[in-house]
């Protein structure tokens, strides 16, 4: 248990110093490292909880994919420290009170399931602290919710994350008139007969083709 | 392995200690692993154009790496006016960080792994997805052209070859209905026509080699892109980028990206044997095994993983020897354009038999 709450604390601290660096750091590809770092140590905190199937989805899917493309982008970036700064001051208080609200609410939350015990399934609610049944595992337990209980929350998301997808799609792409695009069925269908031409000139009088 | 357990089973500090010295072994195996592959793979590519390679160091060449090694690390280690210094040196030791810790979920033998996660294979996704930052921290902490293209080459190379790796993953998860590795392997015993890549149950689901052998290729050549190994090199073009993300390191650092690379092409072949060629499952039933010693019966299924990973990793050489480089907008296509729907279908073909069939 000593091993366990060590590393507890160790992986909350980083997380935490991780967030506070996101912010406060000057270079904003700092800042996404530091993201980075909070997202991995946060996946730590989920090992611990026994939910091993969403921390490694939160480093497949946020650290592999979210925080790469942050990346790649920030660093293409041309940013302007000095303008960056100016707007500290002005939008403080909102993100103080955002962050004000969002801190009540995991107080709440935590004290709802400390009390009442966490999610209900199938309306018999369970016990504080219990885990899913031995011999399932967590990817096993979360498909069973995820499937039966939430189904229509599940294609729901999916429906939206589709629409975002499509909409991305067709915000940028673009067919102007006068490119050439590149045919590959026609590349590869190029034969020699098809690619050439045998001419046989006469002396001095050279070919148009 | 079986026998720790029931050793350790009430003494934490033991139990740390034999985890550590497997961890110890297989990390310094793995480091002399990674010098003879490198010795083997410039081997083929000589051989392959007709020459004769490293052949003066020791016997046959055979300790032209470790003669390397020493080379890089006695050189100055220089770190350019302008890098930022912490992400740079950080770059590379990321890099071999992740390529050394992925193979903890690599089963190596029966009932040998150094964790035996249930979602070992997720771990392994999720490993070799962080595997981009330490290209992109280098290329983006030196401070200079080439690299900085060469890590906006490989991140979007890397993320591109990623989905369809993941959906290849998704195919195998589906035959064998788990995501820890050790079962899958078990679940392929009992000969080759077992093994995944020929549909993974036996005659009853050989019509789904129609469909395993081409995602086994597809895997094959998204680990190749994933790795940055040629035809897809792009990140490294020595034509176009001199040496791509690689360009300000030298010395120590440069040793430590190339043993990521390497590690990582071994851990993508060793990933291919487990995934579609049975592991450490031989390729005919061997119920003899089961009255051996258990140290015996190990060694018997290591053989057969080193083998298989040993006939990926010549596969790979020759792929890189024989192979022209891909344009750039040509691997895109391939990646996003081919490989994905493909494994999509894939997925789809791979769900419904197991449904339905």
């Amino acid at each position: 248990m000593a091993l366990q709450a060590i590393a507890f604390y160790l992986m909350a601290a980083v997380t935490l110093g991780s967030g506070i660096a996101v912010v406060s750091a000057k270079n904003p590809v700092h800042s996404v490292l530091f993201l980075i770092s909070a997202f991995f140590s946060a996946a730590g905190l989920f090992v611990l909880l026994g939910a091993e199937f969403l921390a490694m989805l939160l480093v497949v899917v946020y650290v592999g994919a979210v925080a790469v493309l942050f990346l790649f982008v920030v660093m293409m970036l041309d940013v302007d420290f000095a303008q960056l700064r100016q707007g500290f001051a002005r939008y403080m208080p909102l993100g103080g009170a955002i962050a004000g609200g969002l801190a009540i609410e995991m107080v709440l939350v935590s004290t709802a399931v400390a009390t009442n015990g966490a999610a209900r399934l199938n309306d018999t609610p369970m016990a504080a602290g219990a885990h899913a049944p031995l011999g399932v595992t967590n990817a096993e337990a979360i498909g069973r919710v995820l499937y039966t209980n939430y189904v229509y929350f599940f294609q729901a998301a999916g429906l939206v994350l589709l629409v975002a997808m499509i909409g991305a799609i067709v915000l940028t792409l673009r067919h102007k008139p006068g490119v050439r695009r590149q045919v590959i069925m026609d590349q590869v269908l190029r034969t020699p007969k098809t690619g050439m031409r045998m001419v046989s000139p006469k002396q001095g009088e050279g070919t148009d083709a | 392995m079986p026998w720790i357990a029931s050793i350790t089973r009430d003494n934490p500090i033991l139990w740390f200690a034999l985890t550590f010295g497997q961890i110890v072994v297989i990390t310094i195996v793995l480091l002399l692993v990674v010098a003879f592959m490198i010795y083997g793979d410039r081997k083929v590519f000589a051989g392959v154009q007709m020459r004769k390679g490293p052949n003066v160091v020791g016997p046959f060449g055979l300790l032209q790496s470790f003669a390397d090694l020493g080379k890089f690390l006695v050189k100055e280690l220089v770190v350019p006016a302008g890098a930022d210094k912490i992400v740079f040196l950080l770059a590379p030791l990321i890099s071999v960080t992740l390529a050394l810790g992925s193979w903890a979920a690599i089963p190596l033998a029966p009932g040998w792994v150094v964790a035996d996660i249930n979602v070992g294979i997720l771990y392994l996704f999720a490993v070799s997805s962080m595997g981009v930052y330490g290209i992109i921290m280098g290329g983006w902490a030196s401070n200079s052209k080439y690299p900085f293209l060469g890590a906006l080459r490989s991140a979007a190379q890397m993320v591109s070859y990623e989905v369809s790796i993941g959906f290849v993953i998704i195919t195998v998860i589906l035959l064998g209905g788990s995501m820890s590795l050790p079962r899958i392997v078990e679940l392929q015993a009992g000969g080759f026509w077992n093994w995944n890549i020929l549909g993974g149950g036996g005659l009853k689901n050989l019509p789904l080699a129609l469909v395993m052998i081409p995602m086994g290729v597809i895997f094959f050549i998204s680990g190749l892109a994933e790795t940055n190994r040629p035809p897809f090199d792009l990140p490294e073009a020595e034509s176009e980028l001199v040496a791509g993300y690689a360009v300000e390191y030298g010395s120590t650092p440069y040793l430590l990206f190339y043993l990521a690379e390497m590690s990582n092409i071994l851990l993508m072949s060793g990933l291919m044997a487990v995934l579609f060629l049975g592991g450490w499952q031989a390729p005919f039933p061997t119920p003899f095994t089961a009255s051996w010693a258990p140290w015996a019966a190990s060694l018997f299924g290591l053989m057969w993983l080193v083998l298989k990973t040993a006939f990926i990793l010549f596969m790979n050489a020759m792929v890189r020897a024989v192979v022209p480089r891909y344009r750039y907008d040509q691997l895109m296509r391939l990646g996003w354009k081919v490989f994905l729907p493909t494994a999509l279908v894939a997925v789809a073909i791979v769900a419904g038999w197991r449904v339905y069939a």
